[in-house]
């Protein structure tokens, strides 16, 4: 196994899947020649050529329209939107059209495809670098949305993203991009879809977290243990569909719950899954499950690190559910 | 007259008038009256009596589709009343294996490439036999059978998706040449222009047929655009356009098939400008009397696509009143079958809800499905 980053690993499992899988094309603005604007896809320009590593005009509407027609003919085409910001001019293409095609079709158009993105905050990008609209696109029923934490995991989950036969919107925590580093299994390497990973295992508070901020939970737990409070941690890795089933085994074992997320927090993902444990796990409950999660406003540029739910706002939640 | 593409528009003006059409720089070939204007047609007499038949079939199911929808017999249908000649001489430039990414309303052409008629009156009744299973109001059909698109509702989203298919195509070495259809209106939209600009980059072999049929539900051309024509927006992406007489069953088959060849031969995509008028309402949810006076109307009666090839056929074959009323009873008997079958066919399962939102159903939509079947049923809605 070798020592890789989140670019490296997402990197390595491009070039793994395009030379097993000629179907595979990677399409966006600046992935070619400049190998992404966070060098994601550096090298593969030269390695397969412009037919499969395609420099488009800058339209992300053109981007992902051109990449459904491919879909439609039978390619598994890996359109790459440069920041997660800057994906709502496709969202007509992506909700209506790309959603929707298997089953306004009866079955008749799959369009399997892998939308790569950058997400979140922690880059000093101010409010058009750094949004977290992942659940915009949980709500649009027909899509999977998947967010690794782990270079592993990148790898891992990006090829069942690709070889999956339903659209995909693959967010990469573009905080984490280089920070975090691990052991990535060399050739093909699969992390099934759907499937949440306990991270640290606990007994008194269930800590659910993902992409960049599974780092920032892991920290608050740390932390919380320093004060006696032994907790779970759960990297969710796969948002839709969810692993419901690892998030209330862990509630029925702790009573207690914690929900991390950089989005903002009305209408977000923390209260999708705060919902779903009062309806399976409500008389296992020991304290009103808690939401440490970005505030409902925009996404601010000098006072980031205030908005984002870093360890310090996630210690002071654990302990108060701890004792509630 | 010149039909050399590649012609940007000309001079002509946009306002919708009937005289618009007989302007100098619109590929014409068939005159109102029937009579040949130059040369042609390009087409052998069986090809256009068959084509003639189609049009004839078209107009048929949209009456009989609009007196359903009046009926209560299904809820919706938007039509091609006068627009016959440029969705069914368009689709017949195309060969078996090219692909037809429709709009909404060349149902015509998608029957004429083989959707069976029986599947498309499944369609508007939304019934367990309907391609889409019931999940898509009527007129929203697909059949990748035959390289048919699945039609939906946003404006302007298949033109960039058949940029997309036709250059996957070519990326694989294969001919098929992608054709998209829109209205107008469309030339507005957003993907509009990234189809053609993505086109005119990577030079994908597609057709982009724009059914400049006057209107736009309620807003007419004048108001869609200040551009002397749509065609002459091709300019800007660096791809050719022509203009068409879409009332000219011939003038839709020449222009569509040299931009087919030139798609084919590698040489890029097209615009297609085709001249028409809606004769109908937008749809049948639509009452075009609170916009368009009824006398705007008398004019582009004249210049009907039916009767132009009617008249030809006339002297050309000797086409008569019994020829016409032959197809016409045919018609009529195979409408009334496919007809009933639909209407007594059950409507989808109601677990048919959940199928195909993904590949597998997920264990939200396993429980949210069990849910509908343990509660009551609703009250039946049409």
């Amino acid at each position: 196994m070798a020592q890789m980053n989140m670019v490296q690993a997402i990197n390595d499992a491009l070039r793994f899947e395009m030379k097993r899988d000629d179907r595979v094309i990677v399409l966006g603005e600046d992935v070619g020649r400049v190998g992404g604007v966070f060098r994601v896809t550096a090298g593969l320009h030269d390695e397969f050529g412009e037919d499969r590593v395609i420099d488009t005009p800058l339209s992300e509407g053109g981007i992902i329209g051109a990449a459904i027609g491919m879909a439609l003919y039978g390619l598994r085409p890996v359109p790459e939107i440069q920041f997660a910001d800057f994906i709502f001019p496709a969202y007509d293409q992506i909700v209506s059209e790309l959603a929707k095609y298997r089953y306004r079709s009866g079955g008749e158009y799959p369009c399997p495809m892998v939308i790569r993105t950058p997400v979140g905050g922690g880059i000093r990008g101010g409010h058009y670098h750094s949004q977290s609209p992942e659940v915009q696109f949980i709500h649009a029923a027909g899509l999977k949305v998947v967010c690794p934490a782990t270079p592993a995991d990148a790898k891992g989950l990006l090829l069942s993203s690709i070889r999956d036969d339903d659209p995909v919107l693959f967010f990469e925590p573009k905080r984490i991009y280089r920070a975090a580093k691990g052991e990535v299994p060399e050739g093909d390497y699969t992390v099934p879809i759907g499937k949440a990973k306990i991270v640290r295992a606990g007994e008194q508070v269930t800590v659910v977290a993902y992409g960049a901020m599974l780092y920032e939970a892991l920290d608050a737990a740390s932390k919380a243990a320093l004060q006696g409070i032994d907790c779970e941690v759960i990297d969710l890795r796969t948002l839709w569909p969810l692993d419901i089933d690892t998030v209330i085994a862990s509630v029925k074992k702790t009573g207690r719950v914690v929900v991390v997320h950089e989005a903002p927090r009305s209408c977000g993902l923390a209260g999708e899954i705060v919902t779903l444990i009062n309806e399976k796990a409500f008389l296992h409950l020991e304290a009103p499950p808690k939401r440490v999660t970005g505030f409902d406003t925009p996404f601010p540029y000098t006072l980031e690190n205030e908005y984002l739910p870093l360890s310090h706002r996630i210690v002071p939640a654990i302990v108060e559910t701890a004792r509630y | 007259m010149t039909t050399e593409v590649p012609s940007p528009a000309g001079t002509a003006t946009l306002r919708r008038k009937p005289e618009d059409v007989l302007a100098e720089d619109v590929v014409r070939a068939l005159s109102p009256d029937g009579t040949l204007l130059g040369d042609g047609p390009d087409l052998r007499d069986e090809e256009i009596v068959a084509l003639y038949r189609a049009m004839v079939r078209t107009r048929a199911v949209d009456e009989r589709a609009v007196l359903l929808q009046r009926q209560g017999r299904i809820g919706f249908h938007i039509g091609s009343l006068g627009e016959e000649a440029t969705v069914l001489g368009s689709a017949f430039a195309l060969r078996d294996g090219d692909w037809l990414f429709p709009c909404y309303r060349e149902f015509g052409a998608a029957l004429m490439r083989g959707f069976p008629l029986q599947r498309y009156f499944d369609n508007l009744f939304g019934n367990a036999n309907d391609v889409a299973k019931g999940r898509q109001m009527p007129d929203h059909w697909c059949y990748r059978d035959k390289q048919l698109g699945s039609v939906s509702s946003p404006i302007g989203t298949q033109i960039t998706q058949a940029v997309g298919l036709a250059w996957a195509a070519r990326l694989r070495r294969d001919s098929c040449v992608a054709l998209a259809y829109f209205g107008d209106g469309a030339t507005s939209s957003n993907e509009f222009h990234n189809a053609l600009n993505f086109a005119g980059v990577f030079r994908t072999p597609n057709v982009f047929l724009c059914r400049n049929n006057g209107w736009a539900i309620s807003v007419p051309t004048e108001v869609q655009t200040a551009s002397e024509s749509f065609a002459i927006k091709a300019v800007a992406y660096g791809i050719p356009s022509v203009r068409c007489d879409g009332n000219d069953l011939f003038a839709v088959v020449r222009a569509t098939r040299l931009a087919v060849e030139r798609a084919r031969a590698g040489e890029g995509p097209t615009l297609i400008e085709a001249l028409t008028y809606r004769l109908s309402g937008h749809s049948t949810s639509d009452d075009a009397s609170r916009y368009r006076p009824e006398p705007t109307l008398e004019p582009w009666l004249a210049l009907d696509p039916l009767r132009r090839v009617r008249l030809f056929l006339q002297d050309r074959v000797g086409w008569s009143d019994a020829d016409e009323a032959g197809i016409g009873a045919e018609i009529q008997s195979e409408l009334k079958l496919v007809i009933d079958e639909a209407e007594r066919t059950a409507p989808p399962a109601l677990t048919s809800m959940f199928d195909d939102v993904y590949a597998e159903l997920p264990w939200h939509l396993v429980e949210q499905r069990d849910e509908l079947l343990r509660g009551p049923r609703a009250p039946k809605a049409h």
